[in-house]
């Protein structure tokens, strides 16, 4: 059997030093890789960024230490390590604002809290308007930004240009009419994220269980009382989902219905080069976004697949109409050669806004729904899930995000207002 | 790429088709309950596995038909008309 090696606690400068003139070789492990025990006051199913992050605030603000983490396969092996990386907080109603900024707020102090770096690089996110409709919208919006207290700005076609002297702000079919601006938008370090919480759970005493698929509950009086998994049978009274894609699949297991879609998103990195872009871009009419990575790469994105799909792959056809966008924006990227392409199940909700809160089984609480952006939302995904679950009732932030709105009425209708997919 | 049989036009590539989200869906009466009405509107059954789906050939002949199609392995399954019951389907490969 070989030996565990010991857990890494912080990175320091000597650290860095000592493993350098080692060769790298030896550093010891993230988090603890444990057997499953019996039972646990808490377990979280899916070990990406969301759950991990409830994982580490379950244990770091509300004490509950006692908890399991379980994921089928490795830890941010799914839309966690499958995104373009973006933060922003550029949403058009307060609800979504609040929680948005929330995020992006835990997001500027997390490499500290986490000691690890997250290389959030706040560069600033430009979203494009390519019609006079286009500029009358994005004013609305940006406007209704800056009145719930987001800093914000309007920028003219030349101002534009000096922002992104790469965009080809007057030659393009749609020319930009102008621009909103978030400048503490940006882009953090995907995998780090992951592998910070993972790391700050297991410190505070979260079991992370990786390949461990739940195959069903133990639910009586309406009431789940134990997980089946692939490594056995663990009894307890809390069971928090953050499985993105795969929502409906465990909610079949617990004899409820969600309304989400699975559908793909893609994303494509071109081969690195000299840096070139340094903002990041998103046209909600032409329809793609791109930013320029640390090591270089051109990481862009689009719309999601046209159809429902469990696939984790994405179809050509959607590939070729993203690429073809970030060339009308930027067609001096005309020869970069693209390296690698990756795509996620993300679970689109009618009102492209997140699920957050309690579900019709007691004791089993969701976080889910968050469709084509859930990257920027993980700390406070993790931060609403696991006060939830720790009250047993919705975090204030999350209440307007409760499952109950698709029988009420209350909608947060991001996908109408804003006229684009999350 | 898909390739789907269009029941009017033969076989074309997926690009020409919207997917219209899944079939049979009924409407419940207006007596009904919220929570029937809200299930109506946004319940949706998501599957992983066979998917009963209408499908539109927009770019075509613009007709609506249904497709069972899988959602892990994208295979087609079965192409009927709008008002056609659901056909036996073969095993699912997913």
């Amino acid at each position: 059997m070989v030996t565990p090696l010991p857990v890494t606690r912080t990175h320091s400068a000597l650290q860095l030093l000592k493993h350098a003139i080692g060769g790298h070789r030896n550093w010891p492990q993230y988090w603890r890789s444990p057997e499953p025990k019996a039972a646990y006051d808490v377990v979280i199913i899916g070990g990406g960024g969301h759950g991990l992050a409830t994982a580490y605030y379950l244990a770091s603000k509300h004490g509950i230490r006692n908890v399991a983490l379980l994921e089928k396969g490795w830890l941010g092996g799914g839309n966690t390590g499958r995104n373009t990386t973006i933060v922003r907080s550029n949403y058009f109603y307060p609800q979504s604002t609040d929680l948005y900024d929330h995020s992006l707020r835990l997001y500027e102090g997390l490499s500290h809290e986490l000691n690890i770096n997250l290389m959030l690089s706040q560069m600033g996110i430009l979203t494009l308007a390519n019609s006079r409709h286009d500029v009358e919208m994005l004013q609305r919006w940006s406007n209704a930004i800056q009145v719930q207290g987001i800093a914000c700005e309007w920028l003219e076609p030349e101002q534009v240009q000096a922002e992104v002297p790469a965009l080809d702000v007057f030659g393009m079919r749609y020319p930009v009419k102008g621009a909103f601006m978030q400048r503490r938008g940006g882009t953090a370090r995907h995998d780090a994220v992951a592998w910070g919480y993972a790391r700050g759970a297991s410190q505070l005493g979260v079991d992370i269980i990786q390949n461990c698929e739940v195959t069903g509950f133990d639910i009586s009086d309406n009431r789940v009382r134990a997980v089946h998994t692939s490594r056995g049978t663990i009894r307890t009274d809390k069971v928090g989902i953050a499985v993105a894609g795969h929502s409906t699949v465990l909610a079949e297991k617990a004899g409820f219905t969600l309304p989400l879609s699975s559908m793909t998103l893609q994303a494509y990195v071109s081969e690195p080069v000299k840096p070139a872009l340094d903002r990041v871009i998103n046209s909600p009419m032409v329809h793609a976004y791109i930013s320029q990575s640390d090591r270089g790469e051109m990481v862009m994105g689009a719309g999601a697949d046209a159809y429902y799909s469990y696939g984790q792959r994405g179809n050509l056809p959607t590939l070729e109409d993203g690429v073809r966008s970030i060339l009308e924006m930027f067609p001096r990227f005309s020869r970069l050669k693209m390296m690698r392409q990756w795509g996620g199940v993300v679970d689109i909700s009618p009102d492209t806004s997140p699920i957050i809160g309690k579900t019709p089984v007691t004791g089993m609480y969701l976080n889910c729904g968050w469709g084509t952006g859930g990257f920027k939302a993980i700390p406070a995904g993790g931060d609403l899930l696991a006060a939830t679950i720790a009250n047993d009732k919705p975090h204030p932030l999350a209440e307007p995000f409760c499952l109950d709105r698709f029988r009420t009425g209350r909608l947060v209708d991001e996908g109408a207002a804003a006229g684009v997919s999350h | 790429m898909l390739q789907i049989d269009c029941p009017w036009c033969g076989r074309r590539d997926e690009d020409e088709f919207n997917c219209g989200g899944q079939s049979h869906i009924q409407r419940p009466g207006l007596d009904c309950s919220d929570a029937e009405w809200g299930d109506y509107l946004f319940a949706r059954i998501n599957p992983k596995g066979v998917s009963l789906e209408r499908w539109r050939h927009t770019h075509g002949c613009r007709q609506w038909f249904n497709l069972a199609r899988d959602t892990v392995s994208h295979r087609i399954l079965a192409v009927y008309g709008m008002t056609d019951p659901v056909p036996a389907l073969p095993e699912a490969r997913s």
